[in-house]
């Protein structure tokens, strides 16, 4: 049996005084994309921030591939291999878009030939290297939040809802953006609440509600089940397109 | 890799790089509409000469507050007793090299100035990694604990300065050649200004070429903004704070330096007392802008030099007037820095 590259094994997270996360069970396999899916308020941020040691779990454990990084530093989890963008997307909006990648890289100087892969795979951002990343579009800075978490080769990416508030086009774009990442061997993590983004683009899908994962399976299965879909996600597939 | 690509160029405008001219226009426009207020062309040059002076000794020992306060989020009520320590710090310097003082030798004047700053520096930079690791360090994220624990800090600092050196205020000498003042007609430009405007430019611009020419500086300048998003990069920022609380408290002895030697006496709350107006300098210039700091600090001292001479009763109210206006202008700040 393969072993996943995350694995999550009973994790709580206390929020002050929230018990947000209950018990959250769920495996990462290497190389796919897995969606999370849920309501707002399921669990789906909080999750993605436990990993990253931005909130601690109370208890349970996170192992990323050999290691246990349940009570390791944000930036130790960093150093381990996993990048992070939130749905803020945490543009630093005083740098320009060049520092972004700069900062982003940090054994030093971002490798030539992955510049060119990233400027090929989001190009617009080539136009606005120079200028500061305040002045871009949401969607241009989404682009930019996904470029810096690329920036030098990481074993996990973990994205928090990257289509959200995007025009059509942008999150269309987005899609593109996901599966040249996804065809490139990229593990990734997205959250998502747009089931048109997410049953374009996942291997797998992890659905939440209420702090706990309630299904998880193959992506094309939910998408063939509309009365799953329903039951889990009150809507149907038809009802997004 | 892959060759597919996501072009949305073709539907995006290409934004323009916004800069902002009218905070930077605020202080000739302002020194050019108090020259009909002034009257004479003379004072006005040296009102504008003296003002940029003290601006600058402002700035030296705001700037450093002000990037903590940015990035860390500290509000160090502290901030003043490295101003004074840097200030009793040349005392070290001073008492064995006192005939570099009375020298009159420009080179060995300076020279003396510079060692007075060395030892500052460091002497503030060891007290304030300490003060940082026992007194900040437990109360970050608590803005109330901060400002009575930095102020409980501070009054112990200042009555180690009594037990150290006395509670009585210890005159220091200028520097021979620092003494007295060019003379260009009815210009009248003190030397020791004129060396205090350059000793705060070198750092002004030392300070813009570190944050924005080197990792560091971009990692300071993304830290004031988001400093989570920072960590999350896998940079330490724990690490980052205790660097820049020690470079912000050798910078206000730096400013302390400067500040005693314009005084020519020493006192332990030197520091303190010109902490409202640090504080009005880093309000005014956006907390966290090194830029607006510095702008902040000529603009609070050119309007206090005018008003004192034009309208002396006004003088005190001053700066208060110059904050409130900002502000009702700004309300970040002449240059507000993005934050989390």
């Amino acid at each position: 049996m393969i072993e996943p590259l995350l694995k999550l094994s009973d994790v709580h997270t206390h929020v002050g005084p929230y018990h947000i996360l209950h018990g959250v069970y769920f495996d990462i396999p290497e190389g796919e994309l897995t969606m999370l899916l849920g309501r707002n308020g399921a669990g789906k941020t909080t999750t993605l921030r436990t990993i990253m040691g931005l909130w601690k779990a109370s208890s349970g454990e996170i192992r990323f591939g050999e290691k246990d990084i349940t009570a390791m530093s944000t930036p130790d989890i960093a150093r381990s291999g996993i990048a992070y963008v939130p749905e803020s997307m945490g543009i630093f909006t005083d740098l320009t878009v060049r520092e972004n990648i700069v900062l982003a890289a940090r054994s030093g100087p971002v490798d030539s030939a992955r510049l060119d892969w990233i400027l090929g795979l989001l190009p617009a951002l080539k136009r606005f290297w120079n200028l500061p990343a305040g002045n871009l579009s949401g969607g241009q800075k989404q682009m930019l939040a996904i470029a810096r978490a690329i920036a030098e080769p990481r074993r996990l990416l973990l994205v928090d809802e990257p289509t959200k508030g995007l025009a059509p086009v942008m999150v269309r774009s987005m899609i593109e953006a996901f599966k040249a990442l996804k065809a490139a061997g990229e593990t990734i993590l997205l959250v998502e609440q747009s089931f048109y983004a997410a049953s374009a683009l996942g291997d797998n899908v992890l659905v939440m509600d209420d702090g706990r994962i309630v299904h998880s399976g193959a992506m094309s299965d939910l998408v063939a089940d509309k009365a799953l879909q329903q039951r889990l996600l009150g809507l149907s597939l038809d009802a997004h397109q | 890799m892959t060759d597919m690509a996501v072009d949305t160029s073709a539907t995006a405008e290409l934004p323009r790089t916004k800069t902002d001219w009218l905070p930077l226009l605020l202080v000739p426009a302002l020194a050019l509409a108090a020259l009909p207020f002034v009257g004479s062309g003379s004072t006005w040059v040296t009102l504008t000469v003296a003002g940029l002076a003290m601006g600058m000794m402002i700035f030296l020992m705001a700037s450093g507050l002000t990037l903590v306060f940015g990035l860390m989020d500290i509000i160090n009520f502290g901030h003043g007793v490295f101003i004074s320590l840097g200030a009793y710090a040349t005392l070290l310097v001073l008492g064995p090299l006192a005939g570099w003082a009375a020298a009159e030798s420009l080179g060995l004047n300076l020279a003396l100035l510079g060692l007075c700053i060395v030892a500052a520096m460091a002497v503030t930079g060891v007290v304030g990694a300490v003060f940082e690791r026992v007194i900040v360090r437990p109360v970050y994220g608590s803005h109330l604990k901060q400002i009575l624990v930095t102020m409980g800090g501070l009054i112990v600092a200042e009555q180690a300065i009594h037990a150290i050196w006395g509670a009585s205020p210890i005159p220091i000498p200028l520097p021979e050649t620092l003494r007295g003042a060019f003379v260009f007609g009815d210009i009248v430009v003190e030397r020791y200004r004129v060396v205090a405007v350059g000793i705060g430019l070198v750092v002004f611009i030392g300070m813009q070429l570190l944050l924005n020419r080197t990792r560091i500086g971009l990692l300071i300048r993304a830290g004031v903004e988001n400093p989570e998003m920072v960590e999350a990069l896998g940079y330490r920022i724990r690490r980052l704070f205790v660097s820049v609380f020690v470079a912000g408290s050798a910078l206000a002895g730096l400013g302390g330096v400067m500040w005693a030697f314009y005084r020519q006496t020493l006192t332990a709350g030197m520091g303190m007392e010109v902490m409202v107006l640090v504080f009005i300098v880093i309000i005014v210039g956006g907390l966290g802008s090194v830029g607006g700091c510095f702008v902040g600090s000529i603009l609070v001292a050119l309007v206090a030099n005018y008003v004192g001479f034009v309208a002396p009763k006004l003088a005190l109210i001053s700066n208060i007037l110059v904050m409130a206006l900002v502000l009702i202008w700004r309300p970040q700040g002449l240059f507000p820095v993005a934050r989390r």
